[in-house]
């Protein structure tokens, strides 16, 4: 079973961020949206979190991180991906969990 | 009489309605000759950030409004230096921010002061209203 979890709230504002990945299992995927995105950035608190983790892809909103201005700051690792790869990840992933 | 009018900002833009809202309420305000601060705190200062490009979000980006502020004479903009620090952010990643100040030939002048938390605290306490977004 692969799953994917959307997360849409700001890690500082939110321990969303913070619960998703500690119940997201090795080979899953986070995709990281709206508010959300602000996790992927470096040079923060929340940064550590994302370089600690090597089991779980963590994917970036295009439209979201560039809305807010991080496409520059974005964190090694993070694969970026528009709106077609958002779908093409709900396909590939055997459940979606929408984190709110 | 004018009062002393502060909107403290604490979201990040887009992801909720309320930076948009407290913009127009700001500008409001300032048509109304009060004396208005803002301050940003918290995922607020994202809102200062260069750079926003909303077109693959298909809303209307308002970040050039705080462009304008300072010819609302709103320019009294506190941000909080904790708050930068905690998202790894300084004040070259947010949009410059200037007023014409008329007493003195027009002299462009920063609108943005940072402020440490306890000096933020003082100047919460000097306000008549504070109004929260």
């Amino acid at each position: 079973m692969t799953m994917l979890h959307t997360v849409n709230k700001s890690p500082f504002e939110s321990k969303t961020f913070d619960t998703c990945l500690g119940l997201a299992k090795g080979g899953s995927t986070i995709l990281l949206i709206e508010d959300g995105v602000y996790a992927a950035t470096t040079g923060n608190s929340v940064a550590d979190k994302i370089k600690n983790t090597s089991d779980i892809n963590f994917c970036v909103l295009d439209a979201d991180a560039q809305a807010r201005g991080i496409e520059g700051k974005l964190a090694e690792g993070i694969k970026v991906i528009d709106y077609e790869g958002f779908v093409d990840l709900v396909a590939e992933h055997d459940t979606v969990q929408a984190w709110l | 009489m004018s009062k002393k009018f502060m909107y403290i900002n604490r979201k990040a833009p887009y992801g909720t309605i309320y930076a948009l809202e407290s913009l127009e309420v700001v500008l409001i305000g300032a048509a109304f000759d009060q004396d208005v601060s803002l301050a940003f705190i918290g995922d607020g200062v994202y809102q200062l950030t260069k750079g926003q490009n909303t077109k693959g979000i298909g809303q209307k980006s308002f970040s050039p409004v705080y462009m304008a502020l300072g010819d609302y004479d709103v320019n009294k903009i506190y941000v909080e230096k904790e708050s930068l620090e905690e998202r790894g952010l300084t004040l070259d990643d947010l949009q410059h921010l200037v007023w014409e100040d008329e007493d003195e030939d027009y002299a462009e002048k920063d609108s943005i002061r940072l402020v440490s938390r306890s000096e933020l605290s003082d100047v919460l306490d000097d306000q008549d209203v504070v109004l929260s977004f």
